[in-house]
């Protein structure tokens, strides 16, 4: 069985605390927040995992960033990829959802056959959501989103069952196909140092726009039909009324408030 | 009956089993306020199967047109199929915005949808605005809420974002005016991609919060598994519900259904209090519409204090107490 999985490389949220927007570019400043496998990757991969210690087969990690990121694919090798490729250029930069999951299409084209992609069901950073099903979409495949399990028997269609409001959905689906995940799929596995010395030896290969076939406009932030038209702070409506005095008196302001709004 | 559609916003209903999600009916009511400096006309897509009655009570909603792609085969949600079902329509009438609610559905349909039509689409839209000359805008919060963007889709059309639920309110229904045209999708079975064998509605007991006229919401700052009870007991003497965010979900002091925000619920209560609430947009965005919003944080540069009506700057540890004491008192003077 060939599983690719896409993961992205996300400025670790422990360190958000460290964004800055700069007022003048309105871009955000991440300098010094080191990079990390996007959570929901990492239930991606550990799905895939899974299934090649079930059915036998290899394991790909493919993913569209600036080069220094390849520290975040070593990650992925160190829990049991067996390979990584990174989709690198300038070419690429800026690209929305729509030119990722194109440039995510060229890629995996190049890398060949796969019965299954797995992706996270959304990114922490942007967030939208949407990649997996853009990506199932210019490859022509099925595509499920919000996955929380997945039965695979050999010879037979998959069952995937799907999170939805209040309940799930289970629908029967054949390879080849995207599944985005959810993060109650599984509980991706701890990395050991004998894991990290084995990934050192495993292939990570950089792709450029020269090694696979552009044959849509979409790459990069020139292809993208989505643009930033504003980036701030959130919006501050000004300050509350604020209720002073020590702990007593704001408690007995408040409830006396409370009394005459009729709440108690 | 001439099938020229005109409107050039367009909203997908959602209906699974022939109830619809209120998100749907919330994005009419925008549509309608967008629309109308432009003297727009506005129509709501229906798709499924046998929805004459839906699409009665979507023109209630002062739609022009209710568009309906009707066939056996749209009877399951299934993404593929719902995007050959519209996509023709929209290459036909060019829409120049199209909006969905951001549910798991609208999640999954809108990015195929708009990835068919190589067009753009801006995710969990909070805001939307609409410019004198068309362009859609659409604010989207990133980063855990630490930023906004604005998103415009300069080239493409039709522009779409999907919206999240809760974010403007349920319109009033009134008299219909506008009319149903039907979509005529024409599929095979080849079309659906996948099966659907079941779906379940998990018996997720409701959690009262949604309808709550009193919501009290703990956050990280309630401190412990063991504090959490403070917050219980003052949503108990206010005859409330009790919310929470992510951390003390995460925590396991409060149950995931407890969860309000971008990935929880949305509450519209009369009175909200959060006690140890940052004040996140993932979190705020569930908020938004409470009538009074009080909120008690011991940092006084909280970004709570920045969206909420009543601040008080403490120890929640050291409020609380005798903030319950005094509620009781009054409501005991004055029972029923
Ligand atoms: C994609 C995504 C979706 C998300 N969806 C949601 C969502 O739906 N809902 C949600 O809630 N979150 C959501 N989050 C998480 C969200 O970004 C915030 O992390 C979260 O809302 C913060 O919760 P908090 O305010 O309780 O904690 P914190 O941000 O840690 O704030 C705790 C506050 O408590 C105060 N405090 C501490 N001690 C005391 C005391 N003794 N008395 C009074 N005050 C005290 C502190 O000053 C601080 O302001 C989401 C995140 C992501 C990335
Ligand atoms: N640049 C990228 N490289 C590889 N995979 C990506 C990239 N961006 C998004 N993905 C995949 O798509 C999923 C959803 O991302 P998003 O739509 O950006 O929220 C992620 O969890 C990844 O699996």
């Amino acid at each position: 069985m060939r599983i690719i999985v896409c993961v992205k490389p996300v400025p670790d949220p422990k360190h958000w605390n460290r964004l800055q927007l700069d007022p003048k570019t309105r871009t955000l400043v991440r300098k010094g927040i080191p990079g990390t496998i996007n959570p929901l990757d990492r239930h991606a991969l550990e799905a895939a995992l899974t299934l090649r210690e079930q059915e036998g087969g290899e394991v790909l990690v493919v993913s569209m960033a600036p080069e220094d990121s390849q520290p975040v694919l070593k990650e992925a090798l160190a829990m049991g990829a067996d390979r990584a490729v990174l989709l690198s250029d300038r070419v690429f930069a800026g690209s929305d959802t729509l030119g990722t999951a194109y440039v995510l299409s060229v890629g995996i084209e190049r890398l060949g056959e796969f019965d299954l992609i797995l992706c996270g069901d959304e990114t922490i950073d942007g967030g939208t959501a949407q990649v997996s099903a853009q990506l199932a979409e210019f490859l022509g495949t099925p595509n499920v989103m919000h996955v929380s399990g997945l039965e695979v028997s050999p010879g037979k269609p998959w069952l995937a069952r799907s999170q939805i409001e209040h309940g799930y959905t289970l629908v029967e689906i054949e390879p080849p196909m995207v599944l985005s995940v959810v993060k109650t799929i599984n509980t991706p596995r701890y990395v050991t140092l004998m894991n990290i010395l084995e990934a050192e030896q495993k292939p990570i290969e950089v792709w450029s726009a020269n090694d696979v076939t552009l044959s849509e406009p979409w790459a990069g932030l020139a292809g993208s039909p989505t643009q930033m038209a504003d980036l701030f702070a959130p919006e501050r409506k000004g300050m509350a009324e604020m209720i002073t005095g020590d702990p007593k008196e704001q408690a007995a302001k408040l409830a006396d408030r409370l009394h005459r709004l009729g709440f108690c | 009956m001439s099938d020229q559609v005109e409107s050039k916003i367009w909203v997908f209903v959602e209906q699974r089993r022939h109830v619809v999600a209120e998100v749907g009916l919330e994005l009419l009511g925008k549509a309608r306020s967008l629309a109308e400096p432009l003297q727009w006309k506005v129509a709501a897509v229906l798709v499924g199967h046998e929805l004459d009655a839906l699409a009665e009570m979507v023109l209630s909603f002062g739609v022009d047109e209710a568009l309906v792609a009707d066939d056996a085969l749209l009877e399951h949600y299934c993404n593929q199929a719902y995007v050959k079902a519209v996509e023709g329509a929209i290459r036909q009438y060019e829409p120049q915005a199209l909006l969905l609610g951001a549910t798991a559905m609208g999640t999954d349909f809108a990015p195929r949808l708009a990835a068919r039509l190589r067009t753009g689409l801006s995710a969990h839209c909070i805001d939307l605005d609409l410019t004198p000359d068309g362009q859609l805008l659409s604010l989207v919060p990133g980063w855990g809420g630490n930023v906004m963007a604005r998103i415009s889709c300069p080239k493409t059309r039709p522009q779409v974002a999907t919206v999240l639920p809760g974010v403007f309110p349920v319109p009033e229904p009134g008299r219909a005016r506008g009319r149903m045209v039907s979509l005529n999708p024409q599929l095979q079975p080849e079309d659906l991609g996948y099966r659907v064998v079941e779906t379940k509605r998990e018996e997720a007991p409701k959690s009262g919060l949604e309808t709550a006229e009193v919501v009290v919401a703990g956050g990280w700052g309630v401190g412990s598994k063991a504090d959490w009870t403070r917050v219980e007991e003052l949503a108990a003497a206010l005859n409330g519900a009790v919310g929470a965010t992510r951390p003390p979900v995460d925590e396991g002091w409060a149950e995931e259904k407890q969860m309000i925000g971008q990935s929880g619920r949305t509450v519209r209560p009369r009175l909200y209090i959060g006690l140890g609430i940052s004040g996140h947009m993932h979190h705020l965005v569930g908020v938004k519409s409470s009538e009074l919003s009080v909120a008690i944080n011991s940092d006084p540069k909280a970004a709570i204090f920045e969206h909420c009506h009543v601040g008080l700057v403490g120890d929640l540890k050291e409020i609380v107490p005798p903030l319950v004491e005094a509620i009781k008192q009054y409501s005991q003077q004055e029972p029923g």
